[in-house]
């Protein structure tokens, strides 16, 4: 407490300085700005860019596969040569467009877009920071992100075309140029990519803890911390613990395809020679890249359920239920998520024994995540719903968490995995609970915080035709391809005409592309929306929802150092909506007990008297 | 011409959307300054959950009874059956789940949209009701997962000794098959040894090599075990069947394998899927490159003595490319000529047993 004191009054008296002459200029201010909600806004810009990007490259996918037989001559102007002279598809870029749909929306936009935005947006604005504890580092973190966006973007337009290998870059597919086209230039795009990727996410992550840890005002205990706090928190310690997993294993693979290294090579034959490399192992490589690829599902998923359980219990009027569940459930899926990874592996060869290790505690994470479900249930039973499109999305992402965290189960059992894995079934699983769930997450947040973030309101109404259009559209194009995955279709499947056994479901497969057209589409009410309210929207009242946390205590356009006067103190948890007694429905964090002795608990009463000598009574409060 | 005036629709539409956007907005503004929360809009969402929940349940409950004989696929292995069967005994838990759960979501969200007079029930927690939930899901998952074990410690337990050898071997984009001829060993092999002639690099200099046979298509026996030898020549591949329920992957330098007993015969399944076309089929199930979609392989299961009969009538590697006999050492050249069936001598068997007599001595 004593250090994040001192820490606290530095920052207030640098950023104090800052505001009394405005020296900064616009690169200062708009491009190189140190300013967290500066930089969690570019973050978001760059989030929205390729999830457009990823999105219509989605489209494109589903083109191909609802109607196979259709001409994509009209896409020439867009994708030029790889549209065949007979106006197909070419059959590898099909598979570079599923590898970067893949890289462009797990890391890029659920990564860097979610938590970029909504980690550096919200934390120091909900612990009652200054800003984030290096907002150099903070900057570096945007631009090194900036940079690994250039090359990734630069990979699509090379004439060897993109990363094609799948967005796991399983080698030896990934290592040799021989393979497929993809793995030459484009692959080594893509390592280089993401490796400045990672730096982006390391020195982001590490930021984000610091600033829990250190820079929590006075009185916000971890036991007061909002659950998007302990999200955000819990979701840079993983990121911090296994993105260098995956830096090794870019590392190891740049080696492999550079140095000639036999790290993940071995009795390879490939255009008529036989490689020297031996004594490598392919396996080697998906377990590290899966050391990184299970804990990243929940870098995604994380920090949409932070902002729901804020989004929800705000809205319902009522307090999270479970706060202590709810922290424990994170603390427990943050800890399984790095002991679950194999369960991708199941079939790979490797040893069934570590195959049944890796089940048992694959279905042990699924405690925690239907604790939190069973709570978000219990916060909505007996409120007193305000459908703000913030919160409908957030009931939006329950349902999925709900829908795609059952099939899970199926998965996670080994012995059913050996006839769903690699099959459409897994393509619905993880795009509902992964995908989808932390997309509505997102936009659960954007338009929560949008107020706060533009000072204005985006509109209601768009926001609930997008909500249904889009909640009903994803249902639409993903549950049908759990049917799809029953039937034994595999993924990654340019068609499926070589089949006898996958040679049904035209019908629906088009019903899926047109879903998913139709749902594409209605993104663009938000971005309508988006931009639209940024300039012309209401003016936002300081604390539009009614809501507890710290940020809204903060003026309508906060600016760098994000309160004018003293940081507040927090004396409360942020959950006291609708206390029984309380005036108003909500007691934000600020309001000390002293002043609400109607609505107060015998043991809130208590810490009154304690306090009332003595400041250090917080450490005491903080036992309690 | 028909772009441009589709581009310029377009653009009017846009404009036209935009136009009323802004015109409601305004009216907004001017009607109600101070917005109520307790609104129409608020109570249509709400309604609009339970509608939502209606539409997608019926659709979810329509879809998985009227379909269910084409998502569903014959099983024609005995393992399959077993997985099959954890399969829908999961699916009945998780099912009840899934409805259970979305009608508590959707009902809460209609029944408690806001009312001005109502105040939300301040219920920040309840450590029975939290045990209660996190000890019925661990108990549930718990006994999925120990029926799951004993499926899958069955499944990849090792294979019986007096199984059917079969090795395949994946390469972009294809499969290659090698059964061990009469003396049922497959001889070893090198991937540096491959060549056009020797697409599966076996080596000739072991003896149990050289009746190997190397069939385009795959046959094998109902109703005896049968293991798979997988391999990969260039990239990962993963031999997948759907109808045995089978999945493995097929990696470069590390072989891999799975075994399992077919149940039904080709014959067989095309009388009960009533398709006098249907095969059996092997395909891809890793990302291979831009062929993945493509590698059909054909399997056909047989009553076992139409096997033994299909077996006895391969022709060897050798005997099909008699030019490999130069990779053959000397001191089995002989053993060779009599073993592919290059030589057909009357006393053939007999010649074989005693050549394998001195070569064993030697």
């Amino acid at each position: 407490m004593v250090t994040a004191d001192i820490h606290v009054s530095e920052g207030l008296s640098d950023h104090a300085e800052e505001h009394d002459d405005h020296h900064q200029n616009f690169w200062t201010k708009y491009v190189f700005s140190q300013d967290h909600k500066i930089i969690a806004k570019q973050f978001l810009i760059s989030g929205i860019f390729w999830a457009l990007m990823g999105g219509f490259m989605s489209l494109i996918i589903r083109l191909q596969l609802g109607f196979p037989e259709m001409s994509l001559e009209w896409l020439r102007p867009v994708l030029g040569g790889w549209i065949t002279e007979a106006g197909k598809l070419d059959t590898e870029f099909y598979l570079a467009m599923v590898t970067m749909h893949g890289t462009i929306m797990v890391f890029f936009v659920l990564t860097a877009g979610l938590s970029g935005t909504f980690a550096n947006f919200l934390i120091p604005l909900q612990v009652g920071a200054r800003d984030m504890a290096s907002g150099f580092m903070n900057m570096l973190s945007y631009w090194f992100f900036f940079v690994s966006s250039v090359v990734m973007l630069v990979s699509l337009f090379i004439g060897t075309g993109p990363a094609s290998g799948g967005w796991v870059i399983y080698p030896p597919l990934s290592a040799l140029p021989q393979a497929m086209s993809g793995s030459g230039l484009g692959m080594t795009l893509w390592l280089v990519s993401m490796a400045i990727f990672i730096i982006s996410t390391l020195l982001g992550g590490i930021n984000y803890i610091t600033t829990v840890i250190n820079l929590r005002t006075e009185g916000m205990s971890f036991s007061k911390l909002p659950l998007t706090i302990w999200a955000f928190f819990l979701t840079a310690v993983i990121g911090l613990l296994s993105f260098p997993v995956l830096f090794s294993a870019c590392l190891l693979l740049i080696f492999d395809r550079t140095l000639g290294t036999s790290f993940f090579l071995s009795d390879i034959y490939i255009g008529g020679e036989a490689l020297p490399n031996s004594g490598g192992s392919p396996v080697l490589f998906q377990h590290l890249f899966w050391f990184l690829g299970h804990p990243e599902v929940y870098i995604v998923l994380l920090p949409a359920l932070g902002i729901t359980s804020e989004i929800i219990a705000t809205n319902s009027r009522k307090p999270i239920f479970g706060y202590r569940a709810m922290v424990g459930s994170l603390l427990a899926i943050t800890l399984l998520s790095f002991v679950v990874w194999a369960h991708h592996m199941f079939i790979t060869g490797m040893n069934p024994f570590l195959g049944s290790i890796f089940m048992l505690l694959t279905l042990i994470i699924a405690v925690p995540s239907a604790v939190k479900v069973f709570n978000y249930l219990a916060t909505l039973w007996r409120g007193n719903l305000r459908f703000t499109p913030a919160m409908l999305f957030s009931i939006g992402l329950v349902s999925y968490f709900i829908s795609g965290g059952l099939t899970g189960i199926f998965l996670g059992n080994s012995a059913i995995d050996i006839q769903l894995h690699d099959t459409y079934f897994i393509v619905a699983h993880f795009h509902i609970v992964m995908g989808s769930a932390s997309f509505f997450g997102m936009i659960a947040g954007i338009y929560h915080w949008f107020p706060k973030m533009f000072g204005r309101m985006m509109d209601e109404k768009l926001g609930y035709i997008h909500f249904w259009l889009t909640f009903a559209g994803v249902y639409m194009v993903f549950f049908p391809m759990h049917y799809i995955g029953i039937a034994g279709y595999p993924r990654r499947y340019y068609s499926f005409t070589n089949f006898d056994a996958f040679n049904s479901f035209t019908d629906l497969n088009m019903f899926i592309t047109i879903a998913a057209i139709i749902t594409m589409f209605a993104q663009f009410l938000f971005l309508f929306n988006f931009f639209y309210s940024m300039a012309r929207g209401r003016k936002a009242p300081p604390n539009p929802w009614g809501s507890n946390t710290l940020e809204w205590t903060t003026p309508r356009l906060p600016k760098h150092g994000n309160w004018p006067g003293e940081i507040p103190k927090v004396y409360r948890w942020s959950y006291d909506y609708s206390k029984p007694g309380a005036k108003e429905d909500f007691i934000p964090q600020h309001i000390p007990f002293s002043e609400t002795p109607e609505s107060n608990f015998p043991h809130e009463d208590a810490q009154i008297k304690l306090r009332a000598g003595d400041d250090e009574a917080i450490v005491i409060e903080d036992k309690e | 011409m028909l772009k441009v005036v589709l581009i310029v629709g377009v653009l009017l539409l846009v404009v036209i959307l935009v136009l009323i956007f802004r015109i409601n907005t305004l009216f907004g503004v001017v009607k109600k300054p101070e917005k109520k929360i307790e609104s129409l809009s608020n109570k249509i969402n709400g309604i609009m959950f339970l509608v939502f929940l209606v539409i997608f349940g019926t659709l979810f409950f329509w879809y998985s009874y009227t379909y269910f004989d084409e998502y569903t696929i014959p099983i024609a292995s005995e393992h399959g059956a077993v997985t099959d069967n954890l399969f829908w005994i999961t699916t009945a838990v998780t099912g009840v789940a899934f409805v259970i759960l979305h009608v508590l979501l959707f009902f809460f969200s209609f029944k408690y949209h806001y009312k001005e007079d109502r105040k939300a029930f301040f219920y920040p927690d309840d450590h029975k009701l939290e045990l209660v939930w996190t000890v019925i899901p661990a108990i549930v998952l718990s006994i999925l997962v120990f029926t799951g074990l004993k499926a899958w410690s069955d499944i990849t337990s090792e294979a019986p000794s007096d199984s059917e050898i079969v090795e395949i071997m994946g390469y972009q984009f294809a499969w290659k098959l090698r059964y061990p001829g009469g003396d049922d060993k497959l001889g070893s092999y090198d991937y540096r040894l491959t060549m056009a002639i020797n697409p599966m690099g076996v080596d000739f200099t072991d003896q149990n090599s050289l009746d190997d046979f190397s069939p385009g298509q795959m046959y094998l026996p109902k109703g005896k075990p049968i293991k798979f030898q997988i391999r990969a020549r260039d990239v990962l591949h993963s031999v997948y069947s759907p109808h045995f329920r089978l999945k493995m992957d097929a990696v470069p330098g590390m072989p891999t394998s799975f075994w399992f007993t077919a149940t039904k015969t080709t014959e067989e399944m095309r009388l009960e899927t009533g398709n006098p076309d249907f095969n059996y089929e092997i395909a891809c199930a890793e990302i291979c490159g831009q062929g993945h979609f493509s590698m059909r392989l054909i399997v056909v299961v047989l009553e076992p003595d139409q096997y033994k009969k299909w077996k006895s009538e391969q022709q060897s590697i050798i005997q099909r490319e008699p030019d490999l006999m130069r990779f053959v050492p000397d001191n089995l050249k002989e053993l060779a000529l009599i073993k592919s069936g290059l030589e057909k001598s009357p006393k053939a068997n007999e010649n074989i047993n005693s050549v394998n007599e001195v070569s064993a001595s030697m």
